[in-house]
This record gives C-alpha cells, structure tokens and sequence, in this order.
C-alpha cells in the first residue's frame, strides 16, 4: 500500500466524490465532522433513485457544519458547500467553475455517472483536484480516477476491506495506481483537522 | 498554451466552421457538454485532434448529420418528473379549459415521447379535441421517430409507473398497441400534434401559444442563448399564457423572471403577468 499519506489540503481547489451502495452512512459519517471552515468545495456523485433525494439533504444538512445542496445549474462552485449532482442528470463543470446539467444516455448504466464528472473536473481543476472513490457495488468512477490521475490530481479511495461495498473502490485500484487508499475513519480525520498540521 | 485553452479555442474554431457550413450554430451552447460530444465523435471517427475535424467535415457529407446527431441529445421519456404532469392536470389545465381552443408549443420534443403524454392528460381531462400540440426539435431524425410514434416496449414498462405516478386515470395500455417489440402510440392521440423542425436558435416565434413547454433544452445553453431564447418564449405567449421549463431549470438572473409568476415552483411552470 502506498502511503504518501501527507497531503496539503490547501494545495487544491477542490474535491469531487463518488459513491454509490453503501454511502448514505459513509457519507453521513465523513461530512458531520467536517468544519465550517473547510476550505474547499467537495462534489458528489451518489448513485441514487431518480425520484428520491429530499430525504438524504434533510439528513445531511442536519448533522453537518457545512451547507448541502444539489447542484444548480450556472451555479458558481463555492467552498462551506457540499454539492450533490441531482438524480437522473449528468453533472458537468465549465470552464469558469459553473456547473452544467445533461440529460444524455447513461454512463456505466449510471446518470448521474461518476466518471463524467471525474473527467470534467479533472479537465478544470487538473492538478488541483482530489478524487475520492468510497463505497459502492459498480465500478463507475475508476476511469475517472485514471483521468484524474493523469491530470495530475491526487487520488483517494477508501480501503476495500473497510468499505460497506468494497467492489467499486477496489476497480478504482485495480485500473489506477492510487495515490492513498485508507479508511473512512482516517480520511474523517485528515478532512476535519485540517488545518492542524 | 495551457492545454485547456487551447482546447477551448479550438472547440470555439469548429463551432464557427459548423456554423459556416451548416448554419447550425452551436457557438452559444454551454460548452462542458459540447466538449463532451466532441470527443464522442472524435472517438467515433478516431479523429485525434479536434482541428482535424474541420477538413473532414469538407470532405465527408455524412458527418454533418453525425455532428447534428451528437450534439442534439434527444434522451427522453414518457411522464418524465410524474409530478410536472400532475401539477399541470391539477394547476394548469382548469386555466386551459376556459379558451374555446388551446395552443401549446412543445419546444425541443425530441423523439415525441413528452408530447404524447401531454396529449394524454389532456384527453383524460377532456380537452384534447379543441387543442394543437404544436411540437418541434431541429433534429429531422428525432422527428421523424416523433411522427411514427413507435417506441421500445423494455421501456412501456417505466412509462408506464410513471403515467401512473402522473395521475393517470385509465390503463395506460388503452394508448398503444403492441407489436413485436414495439409499443405503436394510438392514432387518436397523434390526430391534434404537428411535429414540425424549428431551430431555437435561429428560427423566429410562434404566435399565440397559450402554454409552452421546452423541458431539458435550457440547461444545453449559455446565459446569453438561454436569454434569448427565453425571449422568444415571452413573445410567443398569450397575455396570461403558461410557461413551463425543465425542473432543473429556472428563470432566476433571466431578462424575463420579472414577467412571469410562478405557479408551481417546484415543477417549475410560470405565468406570463
Ligand atoms: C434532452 S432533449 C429534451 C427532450 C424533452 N423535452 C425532455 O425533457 O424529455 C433536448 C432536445 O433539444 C433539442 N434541441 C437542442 N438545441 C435545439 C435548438 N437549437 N432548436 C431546437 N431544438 C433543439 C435536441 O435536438 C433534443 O431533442
């Protein structure tokens, strides 16, 4: 395992997430430690039922210091917020740091499909992106992974065997050389204190 | 050059060329999801650089009708969002039944799938026969699997919780027929709808609309174009006329929010004041 487990979050300019069965708790329990001051945008993708999302907002804004939403589209990317991609919508990130919506055929029998908004923020933020694949029983996202990664960004996936369904971030390793694989529980802490260092 | 503008003009270097040589023009579309098709044809016809892409398109006839088909993305579906189509039953069609005739501009119908549900509430609620469902897209193609009205039946199966999800008052069977793998829409539901090719972009307005419905079409397109096009919208209403919009989109920053009401803003149908 690689541990090049030192990383300065102010080195970036954002996060993008994706995860699929399995992450309403690793969400839930990464978020609600996050500080108000966290610095960087984060952006989800969680595979999810095209009719239902209300519920997980709720939840999440709830038992987290940082705002959650769906992402709007022509909205600017901020960071204190915390973006979902709206059910049955592929999210896409311009160029000046907006958000865009498509409706176009899934990816990876997925819409939202993490891969698409992988590749599109790796195409903006390129070395300023940190990936992170947690949870999840499809492998939607390792190509993402691999475009991050070769735009320079820096890789997360969480450690299979500490993941509820290890087979998505386990595709994301297998397809691309990971530049930190770690639990929840570690990821939690570099997140929440991190300014500490 | 950094790699992404160059990119950047590149992309805007073949959207003018496409606009040249076509007249479709594609120079005010949000360009994340352009890119995105760009790259679908690149890989398509492995082309490496987009630059190569201007002289093929000299060369080669067909792939204009490739770049068209790329860049309309007509993905869509029956009773897509069941609520919309309940709200308009309940909040929009008692508005409707007090014209003697009705004029709905379905704009950017794709393949005719939300055309033909439309048509369908407005039969259950008895105000098909003294309607027109004006529907339009630029894509040929699309219009064309519009008119035939012939869809998949793997899909019937979804369209089908939906229409009930919408409220739907019958069997949604009684509205087509199956044969082999296909769903055949009811000839008494096509009899009132004219799917047409207008260009969003480039064509004028309609007349007279009483209610108009581009779902899905706005979030393809820049401020300026999403703008104009909204304009267009405007002038095509009626005094008292009913927009509705996809329910990711919004008026919101728009030159026209300030002439509209909402009705249902979370199924996102305006009225004009
Ligand atoms: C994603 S579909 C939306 C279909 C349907 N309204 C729905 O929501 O399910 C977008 C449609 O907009 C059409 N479109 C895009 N640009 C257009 C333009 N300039 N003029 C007319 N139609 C356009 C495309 O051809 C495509 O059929």
């Amino acid at each position: 395992m690689k541990t090049k487990n030192n990383f300065n979050i102010s080195d970036f300019k954002a996060i993008v997430i994706g995860v699929s069965a399995g992450g309403f708790e690793a969400l839930t329990k990464l978020f609600s430690t996050l500080p108000k001051d966290f610095p960087l945008p984060i952006i989800v993708v969680q595979h999810i039922h095209k009719y239902q999302s209300g519920y997980l907002f709720e939840h999440l804004n709830k038992h987290c210091a940082l705002k959650v939403k769906e992402a709007d589209e022509k909205e600017t990317i901020k960071p204190g917020n915390i973006y979902f991609a709206p059910p049955n919508y592929h999210l896409l990130i311009e160029e000046d740091k907006t958000f865009s919506l498509s409706v176009d055929e899934k990816v990876n029998y997925s819409r939202p499909s993490i891969d698409v908004l992988f590749k599109c923020a790796a195409e903006v933020y390129k070395n300023q992106l940190i990936g992170i694949i947690l949870t999840g029983a499809n492998d939607d996202g390792a190509e993402g992974m691999r475009i991050i990664k070769e735009n320079g960004g820096l890789t997360i996936a969480q450690d299979p065997r500490d993941a509820e369904f290890p087979v998505m971030p386990q595709s994301a390793i297998d397809k691309v050389e990971i530049g930190i694989i770690l639990t929840l529980e570690n990821l939690t802490f570099h997140f929440s204190g991190w300014h500490r260092k | 050059m950094e790699k992404t503008k160059k990119e950047g003009t590149e992309v805007d270097i073949f959207l003018e060329a496409i606009f040249q040589k076509y007249g479709y023009d594609f120079r005010n579309y949000a360009k994340a999801s352009i890119k995105r098709r760009i790259q679908n044809l690149q890989k398509k016809f492995a082309i490496k650089k987009i630059s190569e892409m201007i002289p093929r398109m000299h060369q080669d006839r067909s792939f204009s009708n490739s770049i068209l088909a790329e860049f309309s993305i007509t993905v869509t579906e029956m009773f897509r969002d069941p609520e919309f189509y309940r709200s308009i039953r309940e909040n929009i069609v008692p508005y409707l039944d007090t014209y003697p005739f009705i004029k709905i501009w379905h704009a950017g119908c794709a393949t005719g799938e939300e055309a033909y549900s439309l048509a369908i509430i407005l039969k259950e609620e008895n105000l098909y026969h003294k309607t027109t469902i004006f529907a339009t897209d630029f894509n040929n193609v699309a219009l064309r699997k519009a008119r035939n009205g012939i869809y998949s039946l793997d899909e019937i199966k979804e369209f089908t919780q939906s229409y009930q999800k919408a409220g739907g008052k019958h069997s949604f069977s009684d509205y087509y027929h199956a044969k082999y793998k296909s769903a055949i829409i009811d000839n008494s539901l096509k009899k009132n709808i004219t799917f047409a090719n207008h260009n969003l972009v480039t064509d004028s307005d309609f007349g007279e609309m009483h209610l108009i419905l581009c779902r899905n079409v706005l979030i393809y397109f820049n401020k300026i174009l999403r703008d104009r096009v909204l304009n267009l919208f405007d002038s095509s209403l009626i005094h008292k006329g009913f927009l509705a919009i996809g329910s990711k989109e919004s008026l919101n920053f728009s030159s026209i929010e300030k002439k509209f009401n909402p009705v249902d803003k979370k199924n996102k149908i305006y009225r004009k004041k």
